[in-house]
């Protein structure tokens, strides 16, 4: 060793012994020496930076861009149009087609449909927009938009534009009352565009229908425009509410003849029949189109809301449309070929 | 607007004519100066609101009848049937009229509280409806909600147990129609009218009857008085049928008749085939690209690909009318509106008549058409789409084109095998082949087998094809096919052409040089209307 290497050694072990007895370490002392972001941000002279707030003045909290006010008409334009065609063509359908298997009936009742229309479907799972929305017939599924709950798909700045862009949705106020959400649905109506819209508001939390709200009737009658109802089975037993991993199972979509208002209806009894209608597709969908149609005319169609029951007695009545259960274990038994 | 059907005069200027030929095409030059073309009409409007119209037909019937909502009531015996497979030609793509109707039909039922329902396809002699095929024709919902529980099946003209004789007309005419039918309170029936023969009474008389009742007016005799079998007022098949229908009434079974009528949109206003209903020198440079393609592509393929093709073919028509209620008073209605579509005046007979033959008839869909198909197509059917007397005077030449392959559906025609190898080969004659052949084939026990657990034509079926023929060879002088094969076409009796010019040659043995001729471009179908 070197009279420099022992020089360099006992310098370091110096400046060791130095920061155990002061209470700074070394990078707390040359950080001291630099100016933080902070203080180099402010002094970038004013029209560079934000201005500073004088004192006693309140500044207005801007108006959120997000939620229930999240403009979507980019979405509509013609370059993202294009994209959702692409993903949902290429990834959403085959996607669909190998999670859930669809059954579609009744597409022929759609055969004398033109123009717009509100498609109204009972909801229990995330599944059921892409599962509908593939499902859905041209010319109506490249120019549909979806009412998408403007609290839970809108509320950030991630889910917001993903939202519009790969299921078209548009934002639906579902937490207070507002106009602005029903006055933009109806306006894109008017310009032509269909609307799907899961009029029980949410996914079923426990397998069985919630009461339909009137968003979709009353745009029905404000618009002047029939109301397809459409009824899915199975995918809550891919993904349900409370779950985040999805399993296979195989759906069916039913779709119904499309209803118009009466002259005597409001939104409220439209709203009922609309409900009705899709219970009466549920009915046909678990017996056939005959007894459905039986029970429909007698009032007799089972209800999609479920009996008024106590908790396990409502699942207990789910019978096979309730969840299954997942097999645990793969060992088949008996063997015979082992004996 | 549509524009009606006319009568072309044929120039130096005329562009070549379509000739449909089988599962293929010819364009053929006919000599100007002294041939005309009869082009159908474009096809009808169709009715703006299908659904509503159904509705409103059914609530608001013709005739007698009341209101159908009136005349259902809980614990009552409904049937509801429907023509079969033979119509509409080509299949209509779904939802099918039958459907539309039959589930605005049960919806009053269920609305009613009507629960003894059975369906019945009103195939007659012909063959049993395949699964798929009467899917096609009810619709999936109306299939699955009863042909499980056996409500919804094919009618079986050969089950004793399954059939009443209800009675004799005062012709002695012997009425047995089926029997679930005849001891409803209510039988709905769901018709279709491609052309002015279907519907009427000849719907349960001939449909839901037996061979017992329909050898009284599937007969040579009746065939020849039936001038033409398209015209009810002139035919005697008609006639028959509506003294069945008297004695049906009479025996207090009771009908609502749902009678519809089609547009002549076959081949669709758009896509390649569409260049097969317009009119020759209206064709595009797109449409001369498109046939010039698809002739090339046909040329190439295999028979058997070729016939897929065609046969996979749903039309694009559309209704133009539905009526329903008591059976003649709708008849009427419905005859009126087919002619609306069809009817084509034409004036004076000509010497020569020509006809290019599509790759179906009534009895070959989703099968082949075999050489007694052919002839029942041209002589048959294309023939007596006529009212008042035959484009081709007595005694002229009826020249058709179409490939004849001596090819069976082995499933499908059974006895038409037979009665092509053993009874042509003794004789074209059809009244001696009625008095020969007819009860041997119709009384066989393994075609009366084929026929009621395969899907086999009845073995009395291609007799009555031969019979349906019976006016033209009457009237005729000759009968030449062209691109037929030549040992089939000797076989049916006819004269083999290779081309047409060689047929309008053969022609000018009987009728002369300068021989007049009538070209019918059909189809779409038209009727013409010969003064």
């Amino acid at each position: 060793m070197s009279s420099s290497d022992r020089s360099r050694k006992a310098n370091g072990e110096r400046i060791a012994e130095l920061a155990r007895r002061i209470p700074v370490n070394r990078s707390t002392v040359t950080a001291a020496g630099r100016l933080s972001t902070a203080a180099a941000l402010r002094r970038v002279p004013f029209p560079l930076r934000p201005p500073t707030v004088p004192g006693g003045v309140v500044v207005p909290t801007p108006k959120s861009t997000l939620g229930a006010n999240y403009d979507t008409e980019w979405a509509r334009r013609y370059p993202a149009r294009m994209a959702r065609v692409l993903m949902l063509e290429g990834v959403v359908k085959p996607a669909m087609q190998v999670l859930a298997a669809p059954t579609l009936r009744g597409l022929d009742r759609l055969t004398d449909l033109e123009g717009p229309a509100v498609f109204a479907a009972n909801h229990h799972s995330h599944v059921d927009t892409p599962l509908v929305l593939s499902s859905i017939p041209e010319p109506w599924r490249h120019h549909i938009v979806i009412g998408a709950a403007a609290d839970y798909f809108f509320g950030n700045r991630l889910t917001a534009p993903l939202s519009a862009l790969v299921i078209g949705a548009i934002p639906i106020e579902r937490t207070k009352v507002g106009r602005k959400s029903a006055d933009d649905a109806a306006a894109l109506i008017d310009e032509g565009w269909s609307m799907l819209i899961f009029p029980e508001g949410g996914r079923s939390p426990d397998g069985w229908g919630q009461e339909f709200r009137g968003g979709a009737a009353y745009l029905a009658l404000r618009c002047g425009v029939p109301v397809v109802p459409i009824h899915v089975e199975g995918t809550g037993r891919i993904l349900r509410k409370g779950r985040s991993v999805p399993r296979r199972s195989s759906t069916t979509i039913t779709f119904g003849r499309p209803l118009r208002p009466t002259e005597d209806e409001d939104s409220r009894r439209f709203a009922a029949r609309i409900e009705a209608g899709v219970a009466a597709l549920a009915d046909e969908d678990a017996t056939d189109w005959w007894q459905a149609r039986k029970r429909a005319y007698a009032g007799e169609s089972p209800s999609l809301q479920g009996p008024e029951l106590g908790a396990w007695r409502r699942t207990w009545a789910l019978g096979d449309r309730g969840p299954r259960r997942r097999r645990t274990t793969k060992t088949r038994w008996p063997d015979l070929d082992e004996h | 607007m549509p524009r009606p059907g006319f009568v072309l005069d044929v120039d130096r200027a005329t562009p070549p004519v379509l000739f449909h030929h089988g599962e293929n095409f010819k364009l053929e030059k006919l000599p100007p100066g002294r041939s005309r073309i009869i082009y159908p009409g474009e096809p009808l409007e169709p009715l703006d609101d299908i659904e509503g119209a159904i509705h409103h037909a059914l609530l608001n019937p013709h005739g007698d009848s009341e209101p159908l909502p009136a005349l259902l009531r809980p614990g009552m015996r409904l049937t509801i049937a429907f023509d079969d497979i033979s119509l509409p030609l080509p299949p209509m793509k779904r939802p099918d009229i039958r459907q539309r109707i039959i589930e605005q039909v049960l919806d009053l039922a269920a609305a009613a509280g009507v629960d003894d329902v059975e369906l019945i396809a009103a195939l007659s002699l012909h063959r049993r409806m395949t699964e798929d095929e009467l899917r096609h024709a009810v619709g999936d919902r109306v299939y699955d909600a009863f042909a499980p529980h056996g409500l919804l099946y094919n009618h079986d003209a050969e089950d004793p147990d399954n059939l009443t004789f209800i009675g004799t007309t005062d012709q002695g005419e012997e009425v047995e129609i089926n029997k679930r039918a005849a001891e409803s309170d209510l039988l709905v029936y769901v018709n279709i009218n491609i052309v002015s023969m279907d519907g009427g009474w000849k719907s349960t008389a001939t449909g839901l009857s037996s061979y017992r009742s329909l050898r009284h007016h599937h007969n040579v005799k009746t065939m020849q008085h039936s001038k033409s079998f398209m015209d009810r007022h002139a035919s005697e098949l008609h006639s028959s049928n509506w003294r069945m229908g008297k004695v049906l009434r009479e025996s207090g079974v009771k009908v609502f008749q749902i009678e519809t009528t089609v547009n002549n949109n076959v081949f669709g206003t758009e896509g390649p085939m569409s260049v097969l209903q317009k009119r020759e020198w209206e064709w595009t440079t797109r449409d001369r690209m498109t046939f010039l393609g698809m002739k090339a592509g046909l040329d190439r393929m295999s028979a058997r690909t070729r016939r897929s093709i065609f046969q996979g073919w749903r039309a694009p028509h559309q209704m133009t009318s539905v009526q329903a209620g008591e059976v003649e008073a709708v008849h009427e209605v419905t005859t009126a509106n087919v002619f609306k579509q069809h009817l084509v005046p034409v004036e004076g007979q000509t010497d020569i008549l020509t006809m290019g033959l599509p790759y179906i008839c009534p009895y070959n869909v989703n099968s082949i058409m075999n050489p007694i198909l052919v002839m029942c197509l041209g002589l048959g059917y294309f023939f007596n789409l006529y009212r008042g007397k035959p484009p081709v005077r007595e005694g002229g030449v009826l020249i058709m084109s179409h490939p004849t392959p001596w090819e069976f559906h082995p499933v499908h025609h059974p006895s038409y095998i037979d009665f092509f190898e053993q009874v042509l080969a003794d004789t074209t004659d059809p009244i001696e082949i009625e008095a020969k052949y007819e009860k041997q084939f119709a009384e066989d026990e393994w075609y009366r087998h084929l026929y009621r657990t395969s899907y086999a034509y009845h073995g009395v079926h291609p007799f009555y094809m031969w019979y349906w023929g019976a006016h033209a060879m009457q009237h005729l002088g000759q009968v030449i096919i062209v691109g037929g094969d030549v040992r089939a076409v000797r076989r049916l009796g006819f004269k083999p052409a290779s081309t047409l010019q060689d047929a309008l040659e053969m022609a000018s043995d009987t009728v002369g040089r300068d021989a007049t001729i009538t070209h019918l471009h059909n189809p779409p179908i038209l009727m013409a209307d010969v003064t």
